[in-house]
């Protein structure tokens, strides 16, 4: 050891300049490089997450800076049964469409996942809804449910399956169901193509051997295709979860939050009353509401990757 | 019981012929080899017999009866994949047990069988284990162990051993071959390897192109070579060739090219009667060419200058120049031989092959 650090020494012509010695200490180094990610990061997430915090903790309106008020405002907002609305609708609007998105985009892997003529071309087409922007798309989506001009209701006017119109968006369950259905179009080919990459992965030879092992094609799913694929399932259920729980464009542009504040989440709820109403503070104490939620669903999913990962 | 007949089987992908009209009968407690270069349509044929590859015309059967339409699980085989497709989220004793268990067995039944295997092939220790804390040979003796605790009618094997380092592949051939004494159940074991070939099978099939060029077993082969792709694939070094035209002196039949002239020993001569002042393809193998002593007085002889020496220990091979063309042999360790030698070589007269030139069937 110490004879090459010798020779180490001895063999550098001439000691670098200062500076340049600095950036050859890897933790210097490290900390240069981390630099420009940690002042993004600070600006844009951390600082608007503590400015929110202090704001929601204050009477500030717009024009109004407000002074400090404790908790004030969440002991507002719980005995609000608008935001209880919106609770109960962001839990089941999140649930609903996860299970349908995995359900559906699952299916859908697996059918792109198999030769067949055409395929680069069909996989290329499901992505579509993700590709569209989802304000556009969900205008289109918000003629389709239109009460006078819906292309559902023809159908089914025509198909012979009702008889009068259906009010979709004008009745509040009606208008949950429309909400969660456009929701769950635009996030399939997120889960498929995912999925799709997960399976790609999966050798075809775990799967024959299975079938000579005996397992029928159900079987092999369950035992075989379902595990290997479930740490790329965790993460695309992860990005969604999260996604979905904080959407605000589908119920904005489809039913604003209506009929009668009865399809509110807690994005469009905090839009709502902290920049429709004005009143920033309650505002950003709804919108901290999820972050409990969020938070522990985070925590949960990753450390069950890990676990499934470590395997 | 464990019989598999293939008749006139034939595969096509999209365009492509890869199997050519198979006929085979494998017995029962066989070990058949299919053994072929890359490309030949030895997996095909294998997936095909385990119902994973479709089969385009012709019939495959298992013990008399014509198992076409049945899915792999119904076919009772059990095949040992070339990257072993062990499970990855199970455990050694798991990936032994699945079998079992898609099949209902009893959990005791499925425990006697897999701590059985699992003692044959020496993995008792590994069986908490997930594959990926295996080495490659202990991974092969699991896809082993997954195969055999099933008690199948046919085992079915794709170049098992490829992914193994040589000395590994030797030691895990000895020991299928073992198994399958042991075991006696039929095998059908694919491999590009011609050693492995002849050492493991009771039978091997050659096959070039998708067609079967010769079937039969192992010394069949090596010393009646239905053709020169035979002759030229099994054995190793490979075969020499010489392409010589057929002419007759005083009643003796001569082959000569540029490089040599030989007289052809009686055996051979009588074949070639009918081809006198006609080419044929005349072979052989370097074990059978000798430095001339006074042993080989009367065999056939030819001149031919060392070009390279390869010292293999237990043997030499010699790289030689015989007229144009290049000759190896395989000779004594004690031949005391080096490059630039002019020498007389001797052909063991026994041991000459002839093909005909176009068809390249033996004569
Ligand atoms: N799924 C497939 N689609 C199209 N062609 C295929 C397919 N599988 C095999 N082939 C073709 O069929 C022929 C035989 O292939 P096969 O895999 O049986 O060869 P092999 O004898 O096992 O060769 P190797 O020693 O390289 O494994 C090849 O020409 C190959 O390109
Ligand atoms: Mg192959």
């Amino acid at each position: 050891m110490a004879i090459s650090a010798v020779s180490d020494t001895t063999l550098r012509e001439a000691p670098p300049p200062r500076r340049h010695r600095l950036l050859e200490d890897e933790r210097w180094l490290a900390f240069v490089l981390l630099v420009p990610t940690i002042v993004l990061l600070g600006m844009f997430i951390a600082y608007p997450f503590m400015r929110g915090i202090l704001l929601s903790v204050t009477s500030s309106r717009v024009g109004m800076p407000g002074d400090f008020v404790g908790l004030a405002n969440f002991y507002k907002i719980f005995n609000d049964g608008i935001f209880r609305t919106s609770v109960y609708n962001t839990f089941l609007y999140t649930g609903v469409t996860t299970v349908f998105k995995l359900g559906l985009g699952l299916w859908l892997a697996m059918l792109l996942n198999r030769n067949f003529r055409g395929k680069a071309l069909a996989r290329a087409f499901i992505l579509l809804p993700f590709i569209i922007p989802t304000v556009l798309s969900t205008f289109a989506w918000k003629w389709m449910f239109d009460p006078t001009f819906s292309v559902l209701n023809w159908l089914l006017y025509h198909l012979g399956l009702i008889t009068g119109r259906i009010n979709w968006l004008g009745d509040p369950d009606l208008a949950m169901i429309s909400i969660i259905i456009v929701n769950i179009w635009r996030g399939v080919p997120f889960f498929a193509i995912s999925l799709l990459a997960g399976l790609q992965t999966i050798s075809p030879e775990l799967n024959e051997a299975a079938a000579i092992d005996g397992a029928k094609p159900w079987q092999r799913f369950w035992h075989i295709t379902w595990p290997l694929l479930l740490p790329v399932t965790m993460v695309v259920m992860l990005f969604s979860v999260i996604q979905t729980f904080a959407d605000f464009q589908i119920v904005y542009v489809m039913t604003g939050g209506g009929p009668a504040n009865a399809t509110h989440l807690f994005a469009t709820y905090a839009y709502q009353i902290g920049i429709g109403t004005g009143l920033l503070s309650e505002g950003a104490a709804i919108s901290l509401a999820m972050f409990p939620v969020l938070f522990l669903v985070v925590i949960v999913q990753l450390l069950y990757i890990r676990r499934v990962e470590v395997r | 019981m464990g019989q598999v007949v293939l008749k006139g089987i034939n595969k096509f992908f999209d365009g492509v012929h890869a199997v050519k009209d198979v006929n085979l009968q494998i017995r029962d407690k066989e070990f058949m080899v299919f053994v072929g270069p890359s490309g030949c349509g030895k997996t095909t044929t294998l997936r095909m017999i385990a119902g994973l590859e479709t089969i385009s015309s012709g019939d495959i059967s298992i013990d008399g009866n014509v198992v076409n339409e049945l899915a792999p699980m119904d076919r009772d085989i059990a095949m040992v994949f070339q990257n072993y497709a062990l499970y990855p989220h199970m455990t050694v004793y798991d990936n032994m047990a699945f079998g079992l268990k898609m099949r209902k067995f009893e959990r005791s039944e499925i425990n006697k069988r897999v701590l059985e295997a699992a003692d044959i092939l020496g993995i008792g220790e590994l069986l908490t284990r997930r594959p990926r804390q295996l080495s490659g040979g202990q991974r092969q003796r699991v896809a082993l162990g997954r195969a055999i605790v099933r008690h199948p009618r046919v085992f079915l094997f794709d170049e098992p051993l490829s992914n193994l380092d040589a000395k590994l592949r030797v030691q895990m051939r000895v020991e299928l071959k073992k198994l399958h004494l042991r075991l006696g159940t039929t095998a059908i074991y694919v491999t590009h390897d011609q050693v492995e070939a002849m050492t493991l099978g009771d039978r091997v099939v050659v096959m070039k192109d998708g067609v079967v060029q010769q079937v039969g077993e192992p010394l069949e082969l090596y010393n009646h070579p239905s053709n020169k792709f035979v002759a030229g694939f099994i054995g190793s070094p490979a075969m020499n060739f010489a392409a010589v035209t057929v002419t007759e002196a005083n009643g003796s039949l001569i082959a000569e090219n540029s490089g040599l002239r030989i007289k052809l020993p009686d055996e051979t001569a009588q074949r070639l009667r009918g081809r006198i002042g006609r080419e044929v393809m005349l072979g052989v193998r370097p074990e059978d060419l000798t430095v001339a002593g006074g042993a080989d007085l009367g065999h056939p002889c030819f001149d031919a200058v060392i070009e390279v020496v390869e010292q293999l220990g237990s043997e030499i091979l010699l790289d030689m120049k015989v007229g144009e063309s290049i000759m190896v042999a395989s000779v004594e360790p004690t031949a005391g031989v080096s490059v630039g030698d002019k020498l007389r070589v001797a052909m063991r007269p026994s041991r000459l092959h002839v093909f005909d030139p176009q068809t390249e069937a033996a004569i």
